[in-house]
C-alpha cells in the first residue's frame, strides 16, 4: 500500500511505519516466522515522529500482513546533550538545551534523534 | 492487542538495531556524493506555508544570475504555481508534486536530478514542501539547511517547532519590512532562535525591499566559491 493513498492520513508517520513494518517482516521472513506478535521501536523526542500518529499508522499498515493484530511497543529515550564548558552529558528540561549547571545552551545533541526498530516478537 | 498464544510454535524475540530511516539516509548519502562530484552546493529551504520561500528564491535567482549558475527543485502537494514563478528568472526549475505526501525524500531528489544537467550548475536550491514538522526527519543530501520564518507568524514559531528549527544551519527571518505593521518583536524571535538553534546563523531580510540580502548573497557566494 502506498502511504500517499491513505486518505485523511497526511502524516509522514504512515510512510515511516510502513518502512518499519517492511524491515520487521524481512527479519521475520528470514527467521521463517509465520506471525509477528509485536514490534518494539525506540523513539527520541527529536526524531520528528509522534507516538499517537505512529499508533494510528500501525493500525493502517498492518492489516493483511503477518503483523496483523500485533502489539506496537514504543520505548522513549530522553534527549542527552554535551556541555562543552562542564565537559559532561546532561538531560535538558525542555527544548531549550540549557546546561543545568552553567546555563550555557548546547547545540551538541548526543541522544534523542532515534527512530529505531529494536525487536520483533515472532512465532 | 496481541495475538492469541500460538500453540504450534513458541514465541521468539529477534533483537535488532535497525534505523528505520536508513533507506532514506543511504539515498541521501548517494545524493551528497553525486553533488560533491559535480561541484554543486545544495541548499534545502524549509518553512511553514507562506513564509516566503518562493519569493526569496525568485529574487535570489534574479540577483545572482550573473555570478552563480543556480537551479531549483521545488516540492508542493499540488500545482506548479511556484515553479512557474521561479521559471521567470530563466534558471532551470524542476517541480515535484507530492500528492498528499507532506515532505520531500531523498529518492525524489535523485529522480528530479535526472532532469538537470548538474555539470552546468554551481548551486541547487531545494524548496521543500511548506511544513514545519515532517521534513525535519528527511535528509535529502543537502550541503546545508535554511529554515525561514516570517514576521507575519508568531515570535514563538521556533519554540513551537523546535525539532525542525534545530536542524537549521541558517535561520532566516523574512518579510522584515512588515515587522512594524505586524507589531512583530524581532528581538524576541532572535532570542527564541538563539535558544532553540544555538549554532545557526541568524539573518533578517526582505525579498521585497532587498533589506538584508547582501549578507545572504555573501554567504551563498562564499559557499559556491569554496566549492569551485
Amino acid at each position: 500500500m502506498d502511504s500517499r493513498l491513505v486518505r485523511g492520513a497526511n502524516v509522514h508517520e504512515v510512510g515511516l511505519m510502513q518502512e518499519a513494518l517492511r524491515i520487521a517482516l524481512e527479519h521475520a521472513d528470514a527467521a521463517r516466522a509465520a506471525r509477528v506478535h509485536s514490534l518494539t521501536l525506540r523513539i527520541g523526542p527529536l526524531s520528528g515522529v509522534e507516538n499517537d500518529a505512529l499508533r494510528f499508522a500501525f493500525e493502517v499498515v498492518t492489516p493483511g500482513s503477518a503483523a496483523e493484530g500485533a502489539e506496537l511497543i514504543l520505548e522513549e529515550v530522553p534527549v542527552q546533550c554535551w556541555c562543552v564548558g562542564c565537559a559532561r552529558l546532561f538531560q535538558p528540561a525542555d527544548y531549550v538545551f540549557r546546561c543545568p549547571d552553567c546555563q550555557q545552551i548546547s547545540g551538541d545533541v548526543r541522544q534523542g534523534r532515534e527512530f529505531d526498530l529494536l525487536a520483533v516478537e515472532i512465532s | 492487542m496481541t495475538n492469541s498464544p500460538d500453540t504450534a510454535s513458541p514465541h521468539r524475540v529477534l533483537h535488532l538495531h535497525e534505523r528505520v530511516l536508513d533507506r532514506n539516509r543511504e539515498q541521501a548519502s548517494r545524493n551528497r556524493g553525486l553533488f560533491r562530484d559535480r561541484g554543486v552546493v545544495v541548499i534545502n529551504v524549509l518553512s511553514a506555508p507562506g513564509s516566503g520561500k518562493t519569493a526569496l528564491l525568485e529574487r535570489t535567482l534574479t540577483d545572482l544570475k550573473n555570478d552563480v549558475r543556480a537551479a531549483v527543485i521545488v516540492g508542493d502537494l499540488a500545482t506548479d504555481n511556484d515553479a512557474q514563478r521561479l521559471c521567470r528568472s530563466g534558471a532551470p526549475i524542476v517541480q515535484i508534486t507530492t500528492g498528499t505526501l507532506c515532505h520531500l525524500e531523498a529518492d525524489m531528489i535523485a529522480r528530479a536530478c535526472n532532469e538537470l544537467d548538474l555539470d552546468t550548475l554551481d548551486l541547487l536550491f531545494i524548496e521543500n514542501v511548506g511544513n514545519l514538522v515532517c521534513p525535519a526527519s528527511f535528509d535529502l543530501g543537502e550541503s546545508l539547511r535554511v529554515v525561514l520564518t516570517a514576521v507575519t507568524e508568531g515570535e514563538d514559531k521556533p519554540l513551537k517547532y523546535p525539532t525542525l528549527f534545530k536542524t537549521a544551519d541558517i535561520a532566516v527571518l523574512t518579510k522584515v519590512e512588515l515587522a512594524d505593521a505586524c507589531g512583530f518583536d524581532c528581538g524576541m524571535v532572535r532570542k527564541n532562535l538563539g535558544a532553540i538553534a544555538p549554532t545557526a546563523d541568524i539573518m533578517e531580510l526582505s525579498a521585497r525591499t532587498g533589506l538584508g540580502l547582501t549578507r545572504w548573497y555573501d554567504r551563498i557566494r562564499g559557499l559556491v566559491h569554496v566549492n569551485t
